[in-house]
């Protein structure tokens, strides 16, 4: 798979694809999507950039092991439904706030962390699972 | 969504507008801090040094929401909490009574041994592949189990903590814990499979999960539901996760592959889990039944059959540990023998029997898991060998040690004063009045079968010294700190309940008589007025 012309296009899909993911993510808070597609977006996109070139860039760019990505997650994930202590309602109820960002009024509630919590499980496990597979071809 | 058309709708219908006390929040505790540490194990997952400074005082909080939680739910009875507001049948309810309760308090409680006990038996490369992250998320597995009153949720903690029993048992990734782990997982998918069939037809029945909901629903229906179909399901089910007798044999061919902490861990609470999950289920679907039929010897079908099985497995749990001489597969036999004795609590299904039988889980838990971490002991010291040829003379060696696994062999074989001596007491009792005389003579064979199977070790492998010319000099062997505080901990505990055995006897009682009247239960979902 590694042709010159797949070499070249790799990085630019796999930064659509991330921008993408992150569009769907947002999306999903009124219209369909959502963390986990958006997620599976993502490490699709990073196992893209690994098939091109190679395991070790991939793990450059993420900076972060992917397991511990889906932990920061799973983390955000759980304090986001715990926030709810501080209001007086049970475990996992929505919060809701808004900030004013431009000029443009934006809600921003519990619900959209946990979102994000899934987002980053999502691409920590999967791409995980996909670049630890991909390694093991090379050997 | 809920911006600003909010003021307009009116929630009451749909939603649970009184605040909440910041007690109930120890209804979700035990499940979010787990959950929270383990994901901060795994964050650290390379620093294997400093693991142990995180999960032992984080355990030991995990002890204290528990017993908090027990002596809130003791005070106030029941209470329930339901996930984001949303009213039940429909939000996801966490129930708990005493028997979730007092079950998620021991689980802490052995989990914390187990924990201590790890620092030595798990090295740096099992650590770092996640030993204390996946017992984290396991523990949150459990305690979900335990507390949820919901039967798919139910479902989904199963699946959590068989994925993360998954990841325990090929720590290593020898190739007879591979072997040991795929038959492990290959019955216990079918099991959840199983589990999530009958749950389907639970919901095309009855058009709900919530387990009051559906008690409630039970209590107005005309009788005709095909109940005995779905329960024959779940209890199929439940039978495998607990390795009961006809799906029994994974439970013996993977449990002395793991570490040994991880086979104490299993050992004490997997099977207690399904067997939690057959007195919920079973007490659920059959409660109203029951009283119909009492205090008559006459079972119906699907309990004549649960007795049958209980019968087999205890006696042929007992038979399989004599027959062998690796001494965690020995272990591996009592495991499945003591199933076979709590199962017969359900059966009959009298509030004495059940009383036994979560009297009976609650010594299982504590023994089973100091048995474990003993007998891994006993295999350190004579070089890692588990066969009971090969371990000899550890009284010579290390008498405390000797002692303290007499100790436990006696509990395990139900003789006073310890622990296993009330729960049987209470189950002999019980099947005298409420089963034919096969019942309460299993259990006693059981017990007289297990005696002579623990016995047999104790003779060759601990009182007998080394022979004569071999390279073992019988020479005294000092015990780590680590290894030796969760299982003395763990002993006192079993020795306490067997001479002041008056606190569990309560408690055991009182959750029976939860599940036998599930009034208070019922109300404290939908509050009193549902219930006439």
């Amino acid at each position: 798979m590694r042709t010159l012309i797949f070499k070249t296009a790799a990085p630019y899909l796999a930064s659509l694809m991330i921008l993408f993911s992150i569009f769907v993510l947002l999306r999903g808070h009124n219209e369909p999507g959502g963390g986990f597609i958006g997620g599976l977006i993502a490490a699709s996109a990073f196992a893209i950039y690994g098939i091109a070139n190679g395991v070790a860039p991939v793990r450059r760019a993420m900076h972060f092991h992917p397991m511990s990505v889906a932990a920061a997650g799973l983390l955000m994930s759980t304090i986001s439904g715990l926030v709810s202590v501080f209001a007086g309602v049970p475990f996992m109820t929505g919060l809701w706030g808004s900030i004013y960002f431009l000029g443009e009024k934006i809600k921003i509630s519990s619900i959209l962390f946990f979102d994000i919590g899934v987002y980053l499980v999502v691409v920590g496990a999967i791409a995980s699972i996909a670049l630890a597979l991909e390694e093991r071809e090379r050997e | 969504m809920a911006g600003s058309s909010e003021a307009q709708i009116d929630l009451t219908p749909a939603m649970n507008l009184e605040p909440v006390a910041l007690l109930d929040w120890l209804i979700v505790a035990p499940v979010a801090w787990c959950i929270l540490v383990g994901t901060i194990l795994l964050m650290v997952r390379k620093n294997t040094a400093r693991h142990h400074f995180i999960a032992i005082p984080a355990m030991g909080v995990q002890v204290l929401i528990t017993g908090a939680l027990l002596a809130q739910i003791v005070i106030n009875g029941p209470t329930t909490m339901v996930m984001g507001r949303w009213l039940p049948p429909f939000g996801i309810a966490f129930t708990v009574d005493i028997l979730g309760a007092v079950l998620a308090f021991v689980a802490a409680v052995v989990a914390l041994a187990c924990t201590i006990y790890g620092v030595r038996d798990v090295n740096s490369s099992g650590r770092r592949y996640g030993f204390y992250s996946f017992f984290f998320l396991l523990m949150a597995g459990v305690s979900g189990a335990f507390l949820t009153g919901d039967i798919f949720n139910l479902y989904v903690w199963f699946e959590v903590l068989l994925i993360a029993s998954f990841g325990l048992l090929i720590l290593g990734s020898e190739k007879g814990q591979l072997d040991g782990a795929t038959k492990y997982a290959f019955l216990n998918l079918v099991a959840t499979t199983l589990f999530l069939i009958a749950t389907a037809y639970l919901y095309g029945i009855f058009g709900t999960l919530n387990m009051a909901d559906i008690a409630l629903k039970i209590a107005q229906s005309d009788g005709t539901l095909p109940l005995n179909t779905v329960a024959g399901l779940f209890v199929l089910a439940f039978i495998m996760k607990a390795a009961a007798f006809p799906v029994n044999f994974w439970l013996p061919a993977s449990y002395h592959t793991p570490r040994v902490v991880v086979s104490a861990l299993f050992a004490g609470l997997l099977t207690k889990v399904g067997v939690y999950a057959i007195l919920r289920v079973y007490t659920m679907l059959f409660s109203l039944q029951r009283e119909a039929l009492e205090p008559t010897v006459n079972i119906d079908a699907l309990s004549f059959a649960v007795a049958i099985v209980a019968c087999l497995t205890m006696v042929l749990g007992s038979v399989g540990a004599l027959a062998q001489t690796n001494v965690r597969r020995l272990l591996g036999f009592l495991v499945v023998s003591g199933i076979g004795v709590m199962l017969m609590g359900v059966a009959i299904g009298t509030e004495a029997a059940l009383g036994g039988t979560v009297f009976y889980a609650l010594h299982s838990i504590l023994v089973m898991t100091a048995l474990y971490i003993a007998a891994g002991m006993a295999a350190k010291m004579c070089g890692g060998a588990e066969d009971m040829t090969k371990i000899r003379g550890i009284y010579q060696k290390n008498t405390l040690l000797a002692a303290i696994t007499l100790m436990l062999f006696f509990a395990v074989a139900g003789l006073p004063p310890f622990s296993g001596f009330w729960p049987k007491l209470m189950l002999v009792k019980a099947s005298i009045e409420g089963a034919p005389w096969w019942a309460p003579f299993s259990i006693l064979l059981t017990g007289f079968l297990t005696t002579i199977a623990v016995g047999r070790v104790w003779a060759l492998s601990y009182w007998k010294p080394a022979d004569e010319g071999s390279e073992d000099k019988n020479e005294k062997t000092e015990l780590a700190v680590t290894d030796l505080v969760p299982l003395v901990g763990l002993t006192i505990i079993v020795v306490g309940i067997g001479l002041f055995p008056q606190t569990v006897f309560e408690l055991a009682y009182q959750s029976a008589e939860q599940l036998v009247n599930p009034t208070a239960y019922i109300e404290s979902v939908f509050g009193s007025e549902v219930v006439e």
